[in-house]
C-alpha cells in the first residue's frame, strides 16, 4: 500500500491487532483517520493527514520539520487515533513513568 | 501469424509464447491445480483475466488504483547498507513496504535462543527508530531438533529403517521442544516492543512442524490477545511425516490451503500466508493458474486476513534469486486480482 508514504503501516497494524481483513481494516483505519477508504494509498494526502494528526511518515527534511512527530513519538499517537495497544509505545510509557508503579 | 510475446519460465529464464500457447498454459495450470488438489476450476472470466494478465507485452502490471494490498514481510534486509536496523529503517523509509521483520541470520527459533537478550536489544532499539510494525520472525525447523545436531532420535534415519513408532515418538518429543523455544522467543520478543511473531516456513519438516507451530500460536494468542501473529506455510501441501498428529481433532498429514488456514485461524493467528510451489520447468502463467486455483478456497473461506507467500519460488514467482520483476508483478497482480488478498 505504499507504507509510511501513506497508510499502509496504520492498515497492517489493524490486521495485525483485529484481526480484520482487508476491506474492514481500510474501512477502520478511514473512518478513524476521517477520510475516503481510496484516499488511504493517496500520498499526497496522506502526508498532510498525518502530520495533522502526528502520525510520523517520511523524515527527511523536505516533508518533516522539527514540530512533526517521527518514529516512536509518532507510535503514541497511532496507538491512540487508532486505538490499538503497540508493544513498544506501552513498554516505554511503563518505563518513563513513575518507577515505583511501573510493574 | 500470432505475435510472440515475452514471457518467462519458473526458472527465470525468458521465453516467447502467444497468446494462444499462453491460454493454453492458463488452462493446463488450472487443470493441474483441480487434479492435484481436488479444487474447483477457475470460471472462464478469471481465466480470461490470467491470459490479459500475461499476454501483455508491459514492461510491469499492477491492480487498479483502490486494490491495493498490505505488503508484508518476512526477513527484512541482510546487511547490504548497513546494521540491520539500518536496513529496517530503508525498508521503512526508502523501499516503502508496510511492515518489516527483524530476523536472524539463523531464521530458525532454537539458535535464536543463545542470541536472545542481543536480539531484544536490537529490537528494542529498532522500536525507538521505527514508525511502521516490526516483528520477529524465524522458523520452527523442527529438523535442528534431531540428532546429531540436537537432542531426539532423527526420524529421517529412523523411517528408512522401518522404525515407524521410534520416528513418530521422536517427532512428538520434537514438537513439544520446538513449542517451548518458540513461545520463549516470542514472549522475549513482546518484552522488547515487536509488534508481531512471524513463524516463517511452517510444515517445512512436514505434519510435526506444523503442530509445533499451531500450538505455539495457541500459546501465544492466550497469553497476547492483541498482537500479530503470522503463521507462513513452507509449502502447499502438509506432509505426513508422522501421518497421525491432530490438531483440534483434525489430521495435519495432507491438509491443503483452505484447510491449513481453518486450523491458523482457529489456533489464533493475525495473518495466514499459503505458499505454493513453483515447477521451473512450466511458464509462469502456469504457475500462477495453479497457485491462483489452489488457494481460491483459501482466499474465500478465509476468516483472518491472507497474506500470500508471492515471492522467490511460491506464488507464480520464478524460482530465481534475482526475480525478474515482470513476473513478480504479473504473478502479484494474478493473485490480488482473482483472490481479493488481504496482502502479499
Amino acid at each position: 500500500m505504499g507504507g509510511v508514504r501513506t497508510a499502509g503501516d496504520l492498515v497492517a497494524r489493524v490486521q495485525m491487532t483485529r484481526r480484520l481483513r482487508l476491506p474492514e481494516a481500510k474501512k477502520y483505519v478511514a473512518d478513524k483517520l476521517g477520510c475516503d477508504v481510496f484516499e488511504l494509498c493517496d500520498p499526497v494526502t496522506m502526508l498532510d493527514l498525518r502530520r495533522e494528526l502526528g502520525l510520523g511518515g517520511l523524515s527527511h527534511q523536505d516533508v518533516t520539520t522539527m514540530d512533526d512527530a517521527v518514529a516512536l513519538g509518532a507510535k503514541f499517537r497511532v496507538a491512540e487515533v487508532l486505538d490499538v495497544p503497540i508493544p513498544s509505545v506501552e513498554h516505554f510509557a511503563r518505563l518513563a513513568g513513575d518507577r515505583r508503579k511501573r510493574d | 501469424m500470432e505475435q510472440r510475446i515475452p514471457t518467462r519460465m519458473g526458472d527465470g529464464s525468458c521465453a516467447f509464447m502467444t497468446r494462444s500457447e499462453i491460454r493454453a498454459d492458463v488452462v493446463a495450470g488450472v487443470e493441474a491445480a483441480v487434479k492435484r488438489a481436488k479444487v474447483a476450476p477457475l470460471a472462464d472470466a478469471e481465466i480470461d483475466h490470467l491470459v490479459h494478465i500475461f499476454a501483455s507485452p508491459a514492461r510491469f502490471s499492477a491492480v487498479d488504483l483502490g486494490d491495493e494490498v498490505i505488503l508484508s514481510s518476512d526477513g527484512v534486509g541482510s546487511q547490504e547498507v548497513g546494521s540491520r536496523i539500518d536496513d529496517l529503517r530503508f525498508y521503512e523509509q526508502v523501499v516503502c513496504t508496510d511492515t518489516v521483520e527483524l530476523y536472524h541470520m539463523d531464521y530458525s527459533y532454537k539458535p535464536v535462543k543463545g542470541v536472545l537478550p542481543f536480539e531484544q536489544a536490537t529490537m528494542r532499539q529498532a522500536q525507538l527508530l521505527l514508525t511502521l510494525p516490526c516483528q520477529y520472525g524465524a522458523m520452527p525447523d523442527l529438523g535442528l531438533y534431531t540428532q546429531p545436531d540436537g537432542p531426539v532420535p532423527n526420524w529421517s534415519a529412523l523411517l528408512p529403517e522401518g522404525r515407524i513408532d521410534e520416528a513418530r515418538e521422536a517427532q512428538r518429543e520434537a514438537v513439544e521442544l520446538a513449542v517451548e523455544d518458540i513461545v520463549h522467543v516470542a514472549e522475549s520478543m513482546h518484552a522488547a516492543g515487536a509488534d508481531g511473531i512471524n513463524l516463517d516456513t511452517a510444515g517445512a519438516a512436514g505434519d510435526a512442524d506444523f503442530l509445533a507451530s499451531l500450538l505455539a500460536v495457541e500459546r501465544l494468542r492466550a497469553r497476547f490477545p492483541h498482537w500479530g501473529i503470522q503463521i507462513g506455510m513452507a509449502s502447499e501441501f502438509v506432509l505426513g511425516m508422522h501421518g497421525e498428529l491432530e490438531f483440534h481433532g483434525t489430521r495435519l498429514a495432507g491438509l491443503w490451503p483452505e484447510a491449513q488456514m481453518r486450523l491458523a485461524a482457529e489456533a489464533g493467528v493475525s495473518v495466514f500466508g499459503p505458499a505454493i510451489n513453483v515447477n521451473t520447468g512450466k511458464s509462469v502463467a502456469w504457475n500462477t493458474a495453479r497457485a491462483v486455483t489452489i488457494v481460491k478456497p483459501c482466499a474465500d473461506a478465509a476468516t483472518v486476513p491472507v497474506h500470500m507467500n508471492v515471492g522467490m519460488g511460491v506464488g507464480g514467482v520464478p524460482m530465481h534469486p534475482v526475480t525478474p520483476v515482470d513476473a513478480v508483478s504479473r504473478a502479484s497482480r494474478a493473485c490480488v486480482d482473482l483472490l481479493r488478498l488481504d496482502g502479499l
